[in-house]
């Protein structure tokens, strides 16, 4: 599968203008492209199977930090492939590349439309519209997170212990000043004993 | 409920602890190294293991730091989902820019990507060379629960600063059950309600009853 495979330049080409435009086209969040990069990743270039991409997406949701880096692992499996026929080094060499170039693609052509945005917000400290961002806004986001923490919480395998896990948790985190990192790493404590 | 924001400050028998105009706000800005700036996103990162980005970066940015306010906060973090890209990412260059401008923007994104991007690769290698996801399951389940009490917490400690009128529980709620309960897409949501909260916020220049 790796020897017909297109030659290094076009696949970091196709890397570089994949997440680019899917940079620009992830309104409300990096997951809103998730559909149209699994049908270019495995059906437009090849890079992987259904279940891989699955896999890289439950990687990149499990791991730490913006779960956007699934562009990571799918920029660090197309140059994977396609260093391949020049020996496993090569491979690695080639798939960190693609990764480092997916990862910069999908990240700083939003970046610069946010930090226009930044500036203006910026310049407009006693403006009408920035008041009314901040004040009106203010109970949409609520209302955002909270319907994030619920969809979270709907997830397969959450099961009536970890439902309960969650409610002592959010007691803990509501009424008291405990560091949450602690409570974090308890509950995965709970975790790996299959308490939860 | 009387220190439900937005009306002018001059309506004198407001608390004026509560009422911290966004000038005053943006004039306020820390001193803060890059490297700081760096670490700080960094510590961010690592922290949301199991999720709740969102909750995290309130931990940090407004409760420990205190580098922002919490409506300044979130109303960032809203126009954040809006703009297409990462809505932590862009929290990220949000926030750079404003302690430390462009080069702020840029250690912001490294601290909050670096270390993620190298254990997302050392998995990634794993997985692809023998095909398996490493063993984290199970302490992701745990550590997931406690994410959500975080990102529920957050909801519930800012709720409480930001829904002292009927208007913004109702937008509260409206949001929540659209995009929560029935899953309606944000740009849907927001095409609806954005308005509305905007007419609501938009400041009056006469002194109305609330």
């Amino acid at each position: 599968m790796t020897s017909d495979s297109p030659g290094a330049g076009i696949t970091f080409y196709h890397i570089l203008m994949l997440f680019a435009s899917l940079s620009l086209m992830s309104i409300g969040g990096g997951n809103t492209v998730i559909p149209e990069m699994h049908t270019k990743a495995v059906n437009s270039f090849d890079w992987m199977t259904d279940k891989q991409f699955a896999d890289i997406f439950a990687i990149s949701q499990a791991a730490p930090g913006p779960s956007v880096l699934i562009v990571t692992l799918a920029g660090y499996k197309a140059g994977l492939d396609c260093g391949t026929p020049f020996g496993p080094v090569m491979a690695q060499v080639l798939g960190l590349l693609g990764a480092l170039l997916a990862t910069a693609a999908m990240m700083i052509p939003a970046g610069i439309l946010v930090f226009l945005v930044a500036r203006v917000w910026e310049s407009a400290k006693d403006s009408a519209i920035r008041h009314a961002i901040e004040k009106g806004f203010a109970p949409l986001t609520v209302g955002l997170v909270l319907a994030s923490g619920y969809v979270m919480s709907r997830t397969a395998d959450h099961d009536w212990r970890a439902y309960l896990l969650t409610a002592v948790c959010t007691g803990i985190f509501v009424t008291t000043k405990t560091n949450p990192l602690v409570v974090v790493a308890l509950a995965g404590v709970l975790g790996y004993l299959n308490l939860v | 409920m009387s220190e439900e924001g937005g009306q002018k400050p001059e309506t004198g028998n407001r608390k004026p602890e509560k009422e911290v105009s966004p000038s005053q706000v943006s004039a306020f800005r820390p001193q803060v190294s890059l490297f700081e700036l760096a670490l700080t996103f960094n510590h961010i990162a690592l922290a949301s293991f199991g999720g709740g980005l969102s909750a995290w970066s309130r931990e940090v940015v407004v409760v420990e730091r205190k580098w922002m306010t919490e409506e300044e906060f979130l109303s960032a973090l809203t126009m954040c989902r809006i703009l297409p890209g990462a809505n932590q990412v862009n929290l990220a260059v949000f926030v750079g820019n404003k302690m430390g401008g462009v080069p702020g923007a840029f250690a912001a994104i490294f601290g909050l990507t670096l270390v993620p991007v190298l254990i997302v690769l050392a998995m990634g290698y794993g997985y692809f060379a023998y095909n398996d996801v490493p063993a984290l399951g199970s302490i992701l389940k745990g550590a997931a629960a406690a994410a959500v009490a975080l990102t529920l917490s957050m909801a519930i400690k800012t709720g409480q600063k930001c829904l002292g009128s009927p208007v913004a529980i109702m937008l509260f709620l409206a949001i929540f059950v659209l995009n929560g309960l029935l899953r309606t897409s944000l740009l849907h949501c927001l095409a609806l309600l954005a308005p509305l909260s905007l007419l609501w916020g938009w400041p009056r220049k006469g002194k109305e009853a609330e």
